[in-house]
């Protein structure tokens, strides 16, 4: 709150918010220089060279090379410095940290579902301990939508259809708004809620209280059985598709001769469009659970194979 | 269009300003063209490189021998139409007239084939929409490469019924003497167009009818 | 020169009367008109659903209208003002006005595509307002799949329909221009002689034919895709949604420049008058404007960084933005020197032209903001994107076209408009839109997004300023509408020159014959030749015009 009685700046909750303020605050210097300089120079040529008599005529100037290419050159470098400092700050923004918690978010109309690792749920709230980094895993049931926390300075497109990510680390307990940012229907923005970063004990607390709930790996282990993926995905390669011990992370060779990288996304098209990526040296012959799973029952099933450790001498079958 | 006179258009300085300007305007609606279609390709080969088996399976439904006497169809016509250019040139107009009329004649009977395949795809149930069924897995993606043929063969079509309504003119025109050979700018920016059509179609064959065909 | 003998005078207004003669006309002068009518009537069209949004938003709650009304204002006054107004307004009405008479030529190459395209327009905007009619269409101007093409319960088609047709409106106008600029430039008028105006149009020109077709397509598939069930760009289906964005945002980022560069060539026109001097850096300025034209090309992924595009795709396009702004940098120092050693008067033209100077130096500033990716991330689709094209499209834009339509009035009508009127709401809007968007910078950095109905209580203080600012603005528009529709009967008559610029257009009569010019100019001399030559061409009779 600034002394008028209403806020001008956000406040500060996370680790990359003092680092966009400080690019901000460049940007904001070099503009204020620009466009006070060609303010100056306006009102002061206006002023001095203003129209005295009707047939005042001046000398014709045509132009000065030099003077080209100095506000060529100058704005040139200033735009590349904020490219670069801007790239190195998105860079760290696009690669969440390797130990951060993970926490899987579901959007639809006009509501955040939050899911925790270890099974709590919340809607339109998500309690996050501070000092610690944490990545969203966020996809939407219908139209896209966007996450947006502006004390944390970060925010990301959630769409339908596939899995997308953002993280933060905040710095300060507190209650910070989340606001829905991509315009997706009637209640847009209705469509907002709150970040609660709590004291890291205070946060355990938390965790564990609220009703019994089953982690996700659990739940997830559940469906891997009761949907009948276990009968094809045995472990150690013993059955009609590969093990899908320690998959997540791994480079897949896939049958079309390209090999991509197991991730989240990777999961969601194997089980909702199997034929699009079909493991090399396996049969096309997995089919698809489209409508017989959920968005929250596909993110269990990724929580119970992140689980899985990586079986001892297993390999992908060439 | 003015008439047979070398009169030009009153806001053009002389007849050689006019021919210029009109030769330079069709190009410029040619780029236009390009554009356009140019955003289906774009959609059509990004959704390709991301669905190849069911495209290819897909791509097998088409009539591929309908596919090639049509292309060999397009291709006769474009040959009628540059000689159609030729005589206009000389000033021949008995042959100007018979050229256009067998362009016309190619065009028509390119569209009539058109459409005998929509049709078949109609009774397939190949349309994408309520009404569209693809046996096996690959359904859905199947149904995107239906889509985009539907939409540029369609569009294809529908400049291919323009160009048919520009040849008819063109020949209600010749008949009448209204070119020469020191005035046929119409015969030829017309012939630029049907040029245009046919090499859209050129591009459309191999990327519609051949997916995968040398697999079979 | 003033007088009952100008009065009798045949010129294209008075050479003949009636509906027929002006709905049928190839007069490129009658068709612009035509044109001013049509843009005027959107203008304020748009403006209506501004001011509702703005009384809205003076409270937090959703007081004034329903959400879903909001919705469809919001989207409405985008669509209206975007493809109604901003799009057509200047190439339409100024360039076909001027665009023979500053080449010295007698019309556009095709006239009756001319006529074609106004009518086209029409059409579309027919379409759009019946869709508006029946209800409207609530998905924002931008269309974003899959909301637009399978859950959105409003005439999307119906507007899109509308869009789509009056894209070819622009097209007809690109391809005019381009073929009248590349073969009738009279005698004597050499590329480089060109007015900076015409490079203007021309490079809008270059966008309006390469860019409009591929939102024509774009459109043309989402209704496709509503209308007929189609899986394009609906990932139930197996479509992508963001394709949409690339294939969108591919015409939607060069139609900004096609929105900024004639207003950029209306200001080289005043500021060189009302200096006296010529454009400094000619050369520069010409380039420029074709720099902007090509770059403007190749930034279009700058709207997606946070939508899910590839981190290096995000880094490339973030590289070309930054580039992107260095032409309009460089026009702005050149307006700028062009004042030092001037001869500087103040008339309503020139104060629309020293704003537009200043208002477009913060928007484009302010652009620099949204292509430094690590600051992006926190203000896209925030008030402060919002803050940063309104004061281009509208601190920039409009200001331009209105001061191009005071200078080239008298032209236009053979009258001169009340100046200390004029003036006077030049300087008003000038205050209204700063008070009207400046705070928009301060809710964007706040963290306020975009297309918010109802918002948190603590923005509530810089809402009430912004409408505040509206009102001011609104007050400011209407003004010109007044006094500019009072001078057609009761205005001073004006003579040929009355701003004593240099210019072919200047060197015929006000208002012109139909044909233009009474003889085909000569040109030999350089633009903007203030100090120089009496006037820039010669006629046949060997003598220059009277000035």
């Amino acid at each position: 709150m600034s002394t008028l009685g209403f806020p001008l700046f956000p406040e500060q909750a996370s680790t990359m918010a003092p680092r966009v303020d400080q690019l901000y605050y460049f940007l904001l210097g070099v503009s204020v220089f620009f466009a006070t300089l060609i303010l100056i120079l306006i009102v002061a040529f206006a002023i001095k060279y203003r129209r005295r008599s009707d047939d005042e005529q001046p000398q014709p100037i045509v132009g000065n090379l030099g003077l080209e290419i100095l506000w060529t050159v100058v704005p040139l470098s200033l735009t590349l410095v904020m490219f670069v400092w801007g790239a190195r700050l998105y860079f760290i923004t696009f690669y969440p940290p390797s130990d951060a918690l993970e926490i899987n978010v579901v959007a639809k109309q006009w509501m955040w579902k939050v899911q925790h690792a270890e099974g709590r749920s919340e809607i339109d709230e998500l309690h996050i301990p501070t000092g610690r980094p944490v990545k969203l895993i966020m996809t939407s049931q219908d139209v896209i939508h966007d996450f947006f926390v502006p004390a944390f300075r970060v925010k990301n497109d959630v769409l339908p259809g596939r899995y997308t990510t953002l993280w933060f680390e905040a710095t300060k307990p507190g209650a910070y708004r989340l606001f829905c940012s991509q315009y997706c229907g009637t209640q847009h923005s209705g469509m907002i809620g709150y970040i609660i970063a709590l004291e890291p004990a205070e946060f355990q607390t938390w965790l564990s209280g609220g009703a019994a709930a089953v982690p996700m790996a659990t739940a997830g282990e559940n469906l891997f059985r009761k949907l009948g993926c276990i009968s094809c995905h045995a472990a150690n390669d013993t059955g009609r598709g590969p093990s899908l011990a320690g998959l997540l992370g791994k480079a897949v060779r896939l049958q079309s001769g390209a090999t991509v990288t197991a991730d989240e996304n990777y999961i969601r098209d194997s089980i909702l469009e199997p034929q699009a990526k079909i493991v090399a040296g396996y049969p096309s012959i997995m089919p698809t659970f489209k409508g017989l799973i959920s968005e929250d029952g596909i993110m269990q099933i990724i929580a119970y194979l992140k689980s899985l450790k990586r079986e001892e001498g297993a390999q992908v079958k060439k | 269009m003015s008439d047979s006179s070398i009169v030009h258009a009153h806001q053009f300085d002389d007849a050689e300003q006019q021919h210029e300007a009109s030769w330079l305007g069709m190009w410029v609606f040619l780029a236009t063209e390009v554009m356009f279609f140019g955003g289906m390709f774009l959609g059509y080969t990004i959704y390709r490189s991301t669905y190849p088996a069911a495209f290819a399976d897909a791509s097998n439904h088409l009539d591929i021998w309908l596919g090639t006497i049509n292309t060999a169809v397009l291709i006769g016509s474009s040959f009628t139409m540059a000689l159609a250019v030729r005589s206009a040139q000389l000033g021949a107009r008995k042959p100007l007239v018979l050229f256009l009329i067998l362009t016309l004649v190619l065009g028509a009977l390119f569209l009539g084939i058109k459409f005998t395949e929509y049709y078949a795809k109609i009774e397939e149930n190949l349309v994408p929409g309520s009404n569209f069924s693809f046996a096996g897995p690959l359904g859905r993606a199947a149904e995107i490469f239906f889509s985009f043929y539907f939409a540029m063969t369609g569009m294809h079509a529908l400049h291919m019924i323009i160009g048919l309504a520009l040849l008819t003119a063109m020949i209600v025109k010749a008949g009448r003497g209204r070119f020469s050979s020191v005035y046929n700018t119409p015969v030829e920016l017309v012939g630029l167009y049907w040029h245009f059509v046919y090499i859209v179609w050129i591009f459309l064959f191999p990327l519609l009818y051949l997916v995968g065909r040398h697999l079979q | 020169m003033n007088g009952p003998v100008e009065e009798r005078r045949q010129h294209y207004l008075n050479v003949n009367y009636g509906l027929k003669s002006w709905l049928l006309t190839i007069d490129h002068k009658r068709i612009a008109w035509l044109y001013l009518v049509g843009v005027t009537f959107f203008f304020f069209v748009g403006g209506l659903f501004a001011t509702l949004i703005r009384m809205e938003l003076l409270t937090p709650q959703g007081d004034l209208v329903q959400a879903e009304t909001y919705n469809k204002l919001f989207t409405m006054h985008g669509v209206t003002m975007i493809f109604f107004f901003l799009i057509p307004s200047i190439p339409a009405v100024l360039g076909n006005f001027l665009i023979p008479l500053m080449i010295g030529a007698r019309d556009l190459a095709f006239p009756r595509l001319n006529l074609a395209s106004w009518y086209i327009y029409i059409l579309g905007g027919v379409f759009t307002l019946a869709a508006a009619a029946a209800g409207g269409v609530d998905t924002g101007w931008t269309f974003y799949t899959p909301y637009s093409s399978i859950y959105s319960n409003t005439h999307v088609a119906l507007t899109v329909i509308g869009i789509f047709i009056t894209g070819f409106s622009s097209i007809l106008t690109g391809l005019n221009f381009i073929v009248t600029i590349h073969t009738m430039r009279a005698p004597g008028m050499t590329w480089f002689r060109l007015p900076l105006f015409v490079w203007a149009h021309y490079a809008t020109s270059i966008i309006f034919i390469l860019g409009t077709p591929v939102i024509a397509i774009t459109l043309a598939l989402v209704a496709f895709e509503r209308l007929f069930g189609l899986g394009i760009f609906n990932p139930e289906l197996g479509g992508d949604p963001l394709l949409f964005q690339h294939l969108f945002w591919f015409y939607s980022h060069p139609a900004v420049y096609i929105m900024i560069l004639p207003g950029m060539g209306v200001i080289s026109e005043l500021i060189a008058c009302f200096s006296r001097k010529r454009v400094f850096g000619y050369d520069f300025v010409a380039f420029s404007s074709l720099a902007i034209a090509v770059l403007g090309f190749l930034v279009w992924g700058h709207h997606m960084f946070v939508s899910g595009q590839s981190v290096y795709a995000s880094m490339i396009f973030s590289l070309l933005s930054m580039l992107v702004a260095i032409p309009s940098a460089i026009k702005v120092f050149n307006w700028t020197a062009t004042l030092y050693k001037g001869s500087i008067s103040f008339d309503a033209p020139m104060i629309y032209a020293l704003g537009f100077i200043g208002l477009f130096t913060i928007g484009g500033l302010t652009g620099l903001f949204l292509a430094t990716l690590g600051v992006d991330i926190h203000v896209h689709d925030t008030y402060f994107v919002i803050a940063h094209f309104h004061y281009i499209m509208v601190g920039s834009a409009v200001m331009a076209y209105l001061g191009g339509i005071h200078f080239w009035w008298p032209k236009m009508t053979g009258r001169k408009y009340s100046e200390p009127l004029a003036r006077l709401a030049a300087v008003i809007i000038f205050l209204g839109f700063n008070l009207t968007f400046f705070p928009q910078f301060v809710l964007g950095y706040l963290g306020m997004p975009r297309r918010y109905h109802v918002y948190p209580p603590e923005f509530q203080v810089l809402n009430v300023m912004s409408t505040a600012g509206a009102s001011i603005l609104a007050v400011g528009y209407v003004l010109p509408l007044a006094y500019l529709i009072w001078s057609l009967r009761y205005g001073v008559v004006a003579g040929m020159n009355p701003w004593k610029a240099k210019g072919l257009e200047w060197e015929t009569a006000s208002p012109p014959p139909t044909d233009n010019f009474d003889v085909t100019p000569i040109v030999v001399h350089e633009a903007y030749a203030y100090g120089e030559a009496e006037s820039q061409a010669v006629y046949p009779t060997g003598k220059p015009a009277n000035v």
